[in-house]
């Protein structure tokens, strides 16, 4: 059975569906229609061997033309490798405004319908998406980490780096559209 | 409104039977008639008498929850799935339902201190009496109780006329809890004004434990140059006996160092002291010494120094009778809060209870009398010391690297670590004889030891860590200026101009619990930063610890290398958790002193004035307590915003303004009854920042204020701009947002300002002489709006 990364995070009746075959992420991702990449500081810091997570994120932001919003201090490294993401600001800044259906988006063309979060602490991140889970129901959220958190929509399990490394792979591999 | 007084004059009454002229009668609670400032609108206020500010403030700061569980479980109806949009048997949804359980963690920490304010003021009045004056800084402090002054409309001058104030609070109390039974409130903005209800009559709960110790105990009185005194591990000299002293209460701590003093032992054992304890005792005595924050309490035990372990309230480990035996070293409890199982020997003949603790037929005993505490205590680590040779669990670095080895790399540790810390790699690593890496995990360890708990191996990891790092554990040597208590009134009269103009550009408090993201270097980065950037920088409990925990290349400790003077780059401790009503009386005292507002029962109209001009921030970085809670829901009715680090998220809920929304950020102008724009200042009023970089930006941008001068928000933005280049590597997206005229922008970034300011289309705007409360407008506007 899937648990929490952390071993007393236990939610409630509602969890997050496992992402079995990252296909699935692939799949969300075309399905929907205004998504949006939220990344966390820990991105910078997370290494995957060849490459930081946030160089990773900044080629499968790039690959999907996803709008980017980086929370903590984390634009500066975007801006280091070239990349300026659509906005920054604090993550329970960006967290409160998915929760509110009036919100008109980073570009006034309103709401969004997928939020893909990833590179926060884990128990932060934890409670972003218990937020959105409860007061969000438009939106679908789904988790980029290593790790199972369960008050996303779509989560992977806990697994090891060089599983995760062949998901994220994956994923860039089946998504479609030119850099 | 709180009444409990009833007050009748007569001037003449003729009756058959006598003539009464100037009949006066008086019952319960008396305003004091020689103090020329008139009663304010709120004194004593109830539930709903600030409801309105509240809401005000609620308008603004929208709550944002984060629900930390989906059900709830606090009657037989449940558990309920509260998920999404629905309701429990019991009708309640699920941000009424966070908002509830945030009142109830605040009521837990208001009782916390208030019942600890009942404890204190009661011990001292039987022993100082109730006559007692309430004495705080001499003349130099005239406004002694400005939170006390400001909520219930009195000047408190002795011991008991605080017995007064402790009513009032226990009774709003009371009512508080019971709002979180099930069936009451049933709107999450009526929970949230109760929780800001909580955190007020906690300021004052503190302001009266601390203003009774420093009175009675002749703690430092609003000194700037309070004795430097002695922290870190490395300070207690392990020749001596030890004596450690955990929490929150000080007259045990006292009953030592008194029975010491007066059997000439001062110096021939160490005293000291862990958490607010620990503040307490230097205030008393500055030889005490002071261990660390809270965190400490297990690798100092563990390490075998204390040979006796005294607890009093709060914040103790409650498995401290488990670690105390381990070590050998009997254990006193102290409070009738926190009695640890053991037998009440508060009555028995000290030398019984001396020689049955040290030949260890007990392992510890409850003596709830601070002065027999003193003398069992001294009188049992003269005697344990010889015998137990600093008995320590640290185990030996052979034993770290054969109990490395049968480390199962299960990862069960670092999944119950709250820091994620990755101790399968340090196991790994020690197990082929590196300690580097569990050195290294030391610096970031709060030291719960849930990896202990989470081994299924058993292995005793946190004594593993300690012993990595013993070497720079017992290197900790450092200096923390004892807590000052009050700030002076002309401390005030001088800073008051230069704050509320903003040309010191904040007063950033650093406050609260040791639950640190990375460890406790991180306060003493952000506090010497801001120090450095002449704001005022004032510290409390275990943050005030670990803001000293530094040294320059010279040796010097930030107490040393700033000043104690609330002033531009000073860095003022003012002492334990019960202290922090000091730094909301500061602000307080601006509006009082500097501003001439009214303070007496005045709340809202002195509150608002804060809000407005007075840029303060609080920041507890490891905020963990449900007092913390109550102490920043205290701080933000008063207008002061708090950052929280990221394990503050877990408080469940933000306040968190929007900044984009310009129709939120409005305030009156008090000259003319306008309505006028004044941008996002301040921003959020609680808000936990995901890193130290993101919480130092958002700390200058919280200070800005509408009533900023040009020169004092030009000052403001360059330290906000200044620090957002250099953390986040870039310039923020929001300066026209703060800029109102031309005249804002500073001088050395005037053209990339002035460039960024016609990208947006931005328009000069007038600074008003804001307030949120209509009634504050002097001159109303012919035809104008009015609310």
């Amino acid at each position: 059975m899937t648990e929490p990364w952390q071993t007393a995070e236990i939610p409630g009746p509602k969890k997050a569906l496992v992402i079995t075959k990252p296909e699935i992420v692939a799949a969300m991702i075309k399905k929907a229609k205004r998504p949006i990449l939220i990344v966390g500081h820990k991105a910078a810091e997370i290494d995957l061997g060849e490459e930081k997570l946030i160089d990773y994120l900044i080629r499968f932001a790039r690959k999907t033309n996803m709008p980017v919003v980086a929370t903590a201090h984390i634009v500066g490294e975007f801006l280091k490798r070239g990349f300026k993401p659509a906005a920054f600001m604090p993550a329970v800044n960006i967290g409160s405004r998915l929760a509110d259906p009036q919100w008109d988006g980073l570009d006034g063309k309103g709401q969004y319908d997928l939020a893909i979060i990833v590179g926060m602490q884990y128990y932060f991140e934890w409670l972003i998406l218990s937020g959105l889970k409860h007061y969000a129901p438009y939106l679908k959220t789904i988790t980029l980490d290593n790790v199972y958190q369960p008050h996303a929509s779509w989560s992977f399990p806990n697994i090891s780096l060089e599983k995760w490394k062949e998901n994220l792979k994956v994923i860039m591999e089946k998504l479609e559209g030119g850099e | 409104m709180f009444r409990k007084a009833f007050h009748m004059k007569i001037k003449e009454l003729r009756s058959d039977a006598a003539v009464l002229k100037d009949l006066e009668i008086s019952v319960g609670r008396i305003f004091e008639e020689a103090w020329e400032e008139p009663v304010g609108p709120t004194p004593f206020p109830g539930l709903v008498d600030l409801r309105n500010w509240d809401m005000t403030l609620l308008k603004r700061y929208k709550p944002f929850y984060m629900p930390f569980c989906d059900v709830c479980c606090l009657c037989t109806f449940g558990k309920c799935d509260l998920t999404g949009n629905k309701r429990g048997a019991c009708g309640l949804n699920m941000s009424a339902q966070q908002s509830r359980i945030v009142l109830l963690a605040c009521c837990i920490g208001a009782a916390t201190h208030i019942g600890h304010a009942r404890h204190l003021v009661e011990h001292l009045i039987e022993k100082f009496g109730r006559r007692h004056p309430i004495d705080v800084g001499g003349v130099n402090v005239e406004v002694e109780a400005p939170v006390t002054r400001l909520v219930c409309g009195i000047r408190p001058k002795t011991l008991g006329d605080l017995e007064d104030v402790l009513d009032y609070l226990e009774n709003q109390l009371t009512h508080l809890l019971s709002i979180t039974h099930t069936g009451q409130e049933g709107s999450n903005l009526d929970f949230e004004s109760k929780v800001f209800h909580a955190g007020m009559i906690d300021q004052v709960g503190m302001e009266v434990a601390d203003i009774a110790q420093i009175s009675a105990y002749g703690f430092p009185k609003a000194d700037p140059e309070a004795p430097l005194v002695e922290l870190g591990f490395g300070a207690v000299d392990i020749n001596k006996p030890v004596i450690l002293c955990i929490g929150h209460n000080v007259p045990p701590a006292i009953g030592i160092v008194d029975y010491m003093t007066e059997n000439g032992l001062m110096g021939e054992i160490e005293v000291c002291g862990l958490c607010c304890t620990a503040h307490d005792v230097t205030r008393y005595n500055p030889k005490a010494k002071i261990v660390g924050p809270i965190s400490w309490q297990l690798r100092f035990v563990r390490s075998g120094v204390p040979d006796v372990i005294v607890v009093d309230e709060q914040c103790i480990r409650t498995d401290i009778l488990l670690e105390a035996q381990k070590v050998k070293a009997p254990l006193i409890a102290a409070s009738e809060k926190n009695c640890q199982g053991l037998e009440d020997r508060t009555h028995d003949d000290p030398d019984k209870i001396v020689e049955e603790l040290v030949s260890g037929k007990v392992p510890g005993v409850l003596i709830l009398d601070p002065e027999k505490v003193g003398e069992v205590a001294v009188r049992v680590a003269l005697a344990v010391a010889p015998k137990r040779k600093k008995f320590k669990v640290i185990p030996d670095v052979d034993d770290v690297i054969e109990g490395a080895k049968r480390c199962r790399q299960c990862n069960q540790c670092t999944r119950a670590c709250p820091n994620n810390l990755p101790i399968p790699t340090a196991m790994k690593a020690a197990a082929e004889g590196n300690l580097n890496p569990l050195d290294e995990i030391y610096d970031e360890c709060i030291g719960c030891i849930r990896c202990e708990h989470a081994c299924p191996e058993s292995l005793p990891i946190h004594s593993f860590i300690v012993k990595a790092a013993e070497k720079k554990m017992k290197s900790e040597t450092f200096k923390v200026r004892a807590g000052r208590g009050a700030i002076q009134d002309v401390e005030i009269r001088e800073v008051g101009g230069p704050i509320v103009l903003g040309e010191i550009p904040g007063v950033v408090a650093f406050v609260g619990c040791a639950n640190y993201p990375k460890g406790g270097k991180e306060i003493a980065e952000m506090a010497m930063e801001f120090a450095k950037r002449r704001y005022i920088v004032v510290t409390s409990g275990c943050a005030a610890m670990s803001a000293g925990m530094y040294k320059d290349e010279e040796g010097k400790t930030p107490y040393e290398i700033y000043p104690g003077y609330f002033d531009a780059g000073g860095l003022l401790n003012v002492g334990s958790c019960v202290s922090n009503p000091h730094i909301a009386g500061a602000a307080i005292k601006i509006a009082s002193i500097f501003a001439k507002r009214s303070l007496r029962a005045n709340y809202e109209e002195i509150a608002d004035y804060i809000l407005n001009r007075v840029g303060a921030v609080g920041v507890a970085w490891g905020a963990m307590s449900q007092k913390a809670a109550s102490i920043a829901s205290g701080f933000w009715r008063l207008g002061v915003p708090v950052v929280v680090g990221p394990h503050g998220i877990k408080y469940r809920r933000m306040l968190l303004g929007r900044a984009e929304k310009e129709e939120d950020w409005y305030v009156y102008d008090a000259r003319t009854g306008e309505k006028v724009y004044v941008g996002p200042a301040p921003e959020h009023l609680f808000y936990a920042a995901e890193t130290k970089e993101e919480a130092m930006v958002m700390i200058a941008k919280l200070c800005m204020r509408p009533n900023d001068t040009t020169k004092g928000r030009a000052i403001k933005l360059t330290h906000y701009i200044d620090l957002h280049k250099r953390l986040y590597g870039t310039m923020p997206e929001d300066i026209h947002l703060f800029v109102r005229t031309l005249a804002d922008v500073p001088i050395t970034m005037k053209d990339e300002i002035v460039k960024i300011l016609e990208e947006k289309g931005w328009k000069e705007r007038p600074i008003p002489d804001p307030t949120l409360l209509p009634r504050l407008i002097r001159k109303r506007k012919e035809g104008g709006e009015q609310s």
